[in-house]
């Protein structure tokens, strides 16, 4: 029986564990077969406060995994397949087994969102990717595009230049949603041209990518565009499938009250997984900590 | 260790020609994903010893076995029979599911 059991393991989960072990809470986190969360996908990590040069963000997991475990959490490399939170203890089902939690955290971020347009589910991994700094590097003189228009979108497209002869950002609306400062280097970049008020409607080629159909949805003008490579990064949906009689939003986030608690008593909440909001490293930490702290003062409540 | 460094050079004797199937880790030490992998592929490589020849490639250092099997996002996991690429498995995954994609192969 663990005091609380933390499901995901990226910012939000791990800064949860560093804070409930250190509150001698027995503490189990159900990491999952990827573990790591979001930032297991990214290179340089530039605002996460305390690293004046940067740090990569699979570095930077792995840290924060070290210093959990440090204190005492112990660890689950399987995917979280369901909970039975109807009654107290909690029972939380991961690879073959069941674990039971007087309290849970749920911390299970968000994934890719993918396009959902003919041929590409097919593909990813033959030309289709969400991994800029995975996959960049098998474009080397090849033409690609990134669809998206936030920060992500344009920290793929700078990383795709190492590589690629020419990179397009296909964005379905005329302004970027990406920070200014993001903006201008993806703009400075002589290899970086833009494609606004323009959706991808289909992913073409048997094999592996060989082009797109685009529709300008100003005009209506639909055109094709040879090329080897479509990088996705249109936002993320909340990892949230899974749990049945937690309240969600109708976007699939989960519906928090008081900061940190869902509609179930001792299931707390923490990061992207409620989060529509901010979404950055250091917000999924802060409400990890949040989490950890009421899961503390309720579990006291309890006794 | 109990998994091997594939190579351009040794790929045919190594893998094609090789007489128990083998699964080959396509990887690079720039790829984070890859990284929550290796572990994974070091402890099945004990697992299925004598049943399952597992390795790692390091497309970096060798281009041309990358490109011959089309791979273009890693981790990329195959898995070879006779010679040919009978399961491929891209991206990071659970334990779980190579155990699956290796007993589909082995039950073939």
């Amino acid at each position: 029986m663990y005091d609380v059991i933390i499901i995901g393991s990226g910012p939000a989960g791990l800064t949860a564990a560093v804070y409930t072990t250190r509150a001698n809470l027995k503490t189990l986190v159900i990491a999952g077969g990827k573990w790591g969360g979001q930032l297991m996908l990214t290179t340089v990590v530039d605002n996460y406060p305390g690293f004046p040069q940067g740090i990569q963000g699979p570095d930077l997991m792995l840290a924060m995994r070290k210093q959990a475990e440090r204190f005492g959490t112990e660890f689950i490399d399987e995917d979280f397949s369901e909970g039975d939170f109807d009654s107290n203890p909690f029972k939380i089902k991961a690879g073959k087994k069941t674990y039971e939690g007087k309290a849970v955290i749920i911390a299970t971020g968000a994934d890719t969102k993918w396009l959902d347009v003919p041929g590409e589910k097919e593909k990813i991994g033959k030309g289709v990717s969400s991994c800029a700094p995975c996959d960049a590097f098998f474009f080397k003189n090849k033409n690609v595009i990134v669809v998206g228009g936030g920060d992500s979108a344009m920290e793929e497209a700078l990383v795709l230049t190492s590589f690629a002869d020419s990179v397009a950002v296909v964005h379905r609306s005329e302004t970027l949603r990406a920070s200014q400062i993001m903006q201008d280097k993806a703009k400075k970049n002589p290899k970086i041209k833009f494609l606004f008020n323009t959706e991808v409607t289909k992913i073409l080629g048997d094999e592996k990518v060989t082009g797109t159909e685009l529709k300008n949805n100003k005009t209506g003008e639909v055109s094709k565009m040879d090329l080897d490579g479509v990088f996705v990064a249109i936002g993320h949906i909340p990892n949230t499938i899974k749990f049945k009689g937690v309240e969600m939003d109708e976007k699939g986030y989960i519906k928090v009250k008081d900061h940190t608690r869902t509609n179930i008593d001792g299931v707390f909440v923490a990061g992207d997984v409620h989060d529509s909001h901010y979404r950055q490293a250091v917000t999924a930490a802060g409400f990890g900590c949040m989490a950890a702290l009421e899961v503390d003062h309720w579990l006291r409540g309890q006794e | 260790m109990a998994d091997k460094t594939f190579t351009d050079q040794n790929f045919e004797e190594e893998v094609i020609k090789s007489n128990v199937p083998a699964l080959v880790d396509f990887w690079a030490p720039w790829c984070a994903p890859c990284r929550i992998v290796s572990p994974i592929i070091e402890e099945l490589a004990k697992e299925y010893e004598g049943k399952l020849k597992v390795g790692k490639v390091n497309v970096d250092e060798n281009p041309n076995t990358a490109s011959q099997f089309g791979i273009m996002s890693i981790p990329s996991i195959l898995i070879f029979k006779n010679g040919q690429p009978v399961k491929t498995i891209i991206g990071a995954q659970s334990r779980e599911n190579f155990k699956k994609g290796i007993e589909e192969v082995l039950s073939l």
